[in-house]
Formats: C-alpha cells, structure tokens, sequence
C-alpha cells in the first residue's frame, strides 16, 4: 500500500518551547491510525498540523505526494469532539452544506434539479450514519451520539482523502460510544477511508485501530519544561486486526446502528 | 409551591402568566385612582393627578379632532412622526451593525484596523454630540435620527462583534474542511449565526433609542410624542402627558414584542428547545 499522508522530520515550536520534535510518520491509504498520549504530549498539535490549521516550524508534510497546504482544504474531513456541527441548519441542511459550499461559490445556495441532486446524495449518507428519518431535526433537538453521526456524514460526504477524529465519542455515555465504535469501523470499511483518530480512550485506540501511536516526550529537561518535545515514542501495528475484523463483522450482521432511543426533544 | 420553579402554583394562577403579570399594573392603577380622587376632591382644578375622565377630554380633541391651526390630527402625526424617526434610526443602525460587527467579529485584520475607532466612538455619550448634530444636520429630521444611529449602534455593532468573534473556533474549521471560502463563511455561517443576537441586541437598544428620539424632539421638533410632551408640560397638562406615556410605553412593548415573536419564527433554533 501507499503512503498518502506523509510527515518528514517535523518540528513544531512556539518561540522557546518544543511541541513536537522529529516526528517522522508515513500513514498508509486505508489505515485506521489511533494516536494516543499523556495531555500535553502534543497529540492536538499533531492533529492541528495535519489540519492545517498550523504549520510545522520544520520538515514538511505531503498528502499523495504533494506538500500539504497549511490551510484547512476540503481534502481533510473532521469531527471535533463538540461544536462540529451547525446549529443554525437542520440535519440535511448540515449535510449537504459542503456540496453547496462547492457548487455555488457566490451564493452557497443549490436550487432545483442540482439541489435535489445534493439532497439524494446527503440523505444516502445520512441513512448510512443511521441519520435517515432525523433529517428535518435542528441539533439542539438532538443527543450527543446523533449530533455526532451528522459530524460524520457531513465530513463523509465530500470524500475527504483523509478523515480526522479529535476525541470524537470523548463525550458519549459508554453504551452510545460502542454504538458509535460499531459505526465508525462499518463506514471505515465500507467508504475506504484512511482515518487519523486522536483520542484518550486506549481500549478505544486498540479496539479500532489497525495502528496505534503513542506521543511522548523521549527527553525530559526538569528544569526547562519546553526544551524538549513530544515525538513518537510507540508505533504499533495490529495484526491482531484480522481476527477482531471477523468479531466486528459478525456483530454488523445483526446489529444495524440507528438513532432510535437517542432523542431528546424531538 | 416553588417560588424557583414556578410549579406548584396555587390553583387560581396555574398556567396564567399574563394575569398574574398584570396584578402589579392592576394595583399601580387603583393607588393612582385613590390619590387622584382624594386630591381632586380637595381642589376641583387640581391638575397634577388627573382623574381618567379630563384625561379622555384631553386626549379627544387630539385623538379624533382636527387641529385648527395645521389641520392634523395631532395624535396621529405625532406618533407617525416618531415612530418613522425611531424607524429610521433603528433601521440604520442594525444595518450598521450587522456589516460593520460581522467584519469585526469574523476579520481579524479588520478587527486589529478598526475595532479601537469603534471602540473609541462607543465611549463618547452621544448627546453631547447632540449639539455637533444640529450644526451639522440642522434642525430637521436627519439630526434626530442621527442622534438615535449614535446612540445604539455602537453598542449593537461591539455586541455583534463580540458575539460572531467568540463563535467556536471548531466550526470555522469544519467549515473551512467543507470547502468554505471567507465569503461562504460570511454568507452562510456567520451572518445566520448572527442574526438572532443582532434582534436580541437590538431589543435592548428599544429602550436607550426611545430615550435619545424624545430628547432631540423635546430639544429641537415641531411635530412628534416628545415634542407633544415637552410643549404641553409648560400648562402642567398632566392629562395630555401621562396618556402620551402610556401610549410610548405601549408602542415600545409591542414593537419588543414583534421582534422577539419575529426572530421566533425565523431562528427557531436559536431559542433552545422550546419550538
């Protein structure tokens, strides 16, 4: 397999103080990659960078061979652990919010036959995220879990090349983050996706996962906190990945994820 | 029964928010009734506290008479008047506030050029640009709506900017990643995001901007509620001025009330579960 996203010796530092140091990383097309880490390891600054939110300081960072913009492009889907989704727009109009974004520059309206076009599309999705009878739902009106499934869709549906997770079930009760872990390997599976998942769950990085990192600093100056910084100082690949698949496979048989039971004031 | 919760009421009250409000009013009415009796009793030419029936007598002749002199019915051209300075002043500064916060509060090379002119402009209490406006505007209506713009849009525009400034960061982001440009992001994100704070902000300014249009018609007007007000003060004509009173707080209860009723209908969202 090829590597799409690529890191080459990066650092990131703010004036003195080191974030990350000679992080040097190739994660490959299809790759379920966790990142795991003690706070302050530099685990959101590795998410910024790929982001594009932030620029590293050095070294460069290449998504299918082209040096990646330090802008945050369509390229890159994401899901925040909170505030990902609009709360001004209904569960479709979050949707299909890229689609118009792309079609009508000026307006950032459709109309007519390509708005039903972007409507079809958007509810696909949606009923694959188990969104489908909620669409007309503001997210107020909706439960963490589900507010999360529409953060998913509405990532999902400009076919990002890489799908970023920032403690993205961080905030679910536990029965609604193993739906939610149910979901996610169903859609990694079924769309190809190659995902970067930050997270502070371990169980949650090995269980869904097939490569799991682990951010640290390798050096530690006592009496200069910032001289030195995060890198990776575990990288994990999970054969045990085959036999779980079968396990996750045989539960997605008779367990269809559904928002049923998740609303709240509807 | 929970005075916190409101449950529990006793059963006369149960679910009758309006009558229960309308008690205190009730009551306010009856004191002014007995005052006014007993002092008209004393003094059949009392004029301070006006019994109900001279203030009819008074207001007759406004309401539904013509003036012999402008041959306006002068209730009603004072209160179009007002209403269309208020309007106008209302109207302008939202305007402003919308353009001129939404920049502020999403542009940060807007914000670092501008935000201290704002901010310096907000500070300045604007009637004593009061005298600046009647020089430079002269006496007519462009000075009065003027003083209104002055007098709320800074307020409206640094609310706005505050507000549309602190949206979570997280969402610009996932707009960006959603292929959003600056101007779909305006356009889409935070012009919607904005607009039930721009009525909310502007619900407030009802009460700062009714201030400043009966201060520049007591000052500097032929026509309008506070001109009316301010003339008739001169005869102690309490039973013209406290029916004005009434009628300037119900004009402003109810445009409070469309506003909140309109931003309901539009920004259902925005009003959290209740919709």
């Amino acid at each position: 397999m090829s590597a799409a996203l690529s890191l080459k010796n990066v650092w990131v530092e703010y004036g003195d103080k080191i974030v990350l140091e000679r992080i040097n990383l190739d994660i490959d097309e299809g790759a379920f990659v966790s990142v795991v880490g003690p706070s302050g390891a530099g685990k959101s600054s590795l998410l910024k960078l790929v982001l594009g939110q932030a620029a590293p300081s050095r070294g460069s960072i290449t998504l299918d061979g082209e040096k990646l913009k330090a802008e945050c492009t369509p390229e890159r889907g994401v899901v925040f652990q909170r505030y990902s989704v609009f709360s001004h727009l209904t569960v479709l109009g979050n949707t299909i919010f890229g689609l118009e974004c792309e079609e009508a520059p000026l307006t950032g309206r459709l109309f007519g036959a390509k708005r039903r076009a972007a409507v079809e599309k958007a509810t696909e999705m949606l009923q694959a995220v188990g969104l489908g009878d909620a669409l007309d739902l503001y997210p107020a009106e909706m439960s963490g879990g589900m507010q999360q499934r529409l953060a998913i869709a509405q990532a999902l549906i400009k076919r990002p090349r890489i799908l970023l997770l920032d403690e993205p079930f961080g905030a679910l009760d536990p029965g609604i983050r193993a739906d939610m872990h149910t979901l996610i390997t169903k859609l990694w599976r079924e769309y190809s996706l190659t995902i970067l998942m930050v997270t502070h769950d371990i169980q949650e990085a090995f269980s869904l996962g097939t490569r799991v990192l682990t951010l640290d600093k390798s050096r530690v100056d006592p009496h200069a906190p910032g001289r030195f910084g995060a890198t990776v100082v575990y990288d994990l690949s999970l054969d045990r990945r085959l036999a779980k698949e079968a396990e996750i496979a045989a539960e997605l048989v008779d367990e269809t994820p559904s928002g049923e039971g998740e609303i709240t004031n509807a | 029964m929970s005075w916190l919760t409101g449950r529990d009421w006793p059963s006369g009250f149960k679910g009758n928010k309006v009558l229960l409000g309308l008690v205190p009013i009730a009551i306010l009415l009856v004191l002014y009734l007995i005052v006014a009796a007993d002092r008209n009793a004393i003094n059949p030419a009392e004029k301070i506290t006006p019994m109900p029936s001279a203030m009819v007598e008074a207001m007759w002749a406004l309401v539904f008479e013509k003036d012999q002199l402008s041959g306006r019915y002068l209730f009603w051209s004072d209160t179009l008047a007002s209403l269309q300075r208020l309007g106008l002043g209302l109207g302008i500064s939202t305007l402003t506030a919308l353009v001129v916060g939404l920049l502020l509060g999403v542009l940060p090379t807007f914000r670092a050029t501008f935000g201290m002119t704002v901010t310096s402009i907000a500070v300045i209490p604007p009637i004593a640009l009061l005298p600046i406006l009647f020089i430079v505007f002269g006496l007519g209506e462009t000075a009065k709506v003027a003083l209104i713009v002055v007098g709320i849009a800074p307020f409206m525009v640094r609310d706005l900017a505050q507000y549309t400034g602190d949206l979570p960061r997280e969402q610009i982001v996932k707009a960006q990643t959603l292929g959003a440009s600056t101007w779909q992001l305006m356009l889409r994100f935070a012009l919607p995001q904005a607009m039930p704070r721009l009525i909310q902000a502007l619900r407030l300014s009802l009460g700062p901007a009714w201030v400043f249009l009966i201060s520049a018609e007591a000052i500097a007007s032929d026509i309008g509620l506070g001109y009316r007000i301010f003339l008739v003060r001169r005869y102690l004509a309490m039973d013209v001025i406290l029916p004005y009173v009434i009628w300037i707080a119900i004009l402003a209860a109810l445009i409070d009330w469309a506003l909140r009723a309109l931003s309901l209908r539009l920004y259902p969202w925005a009003h959290g579960d209740s919709h």
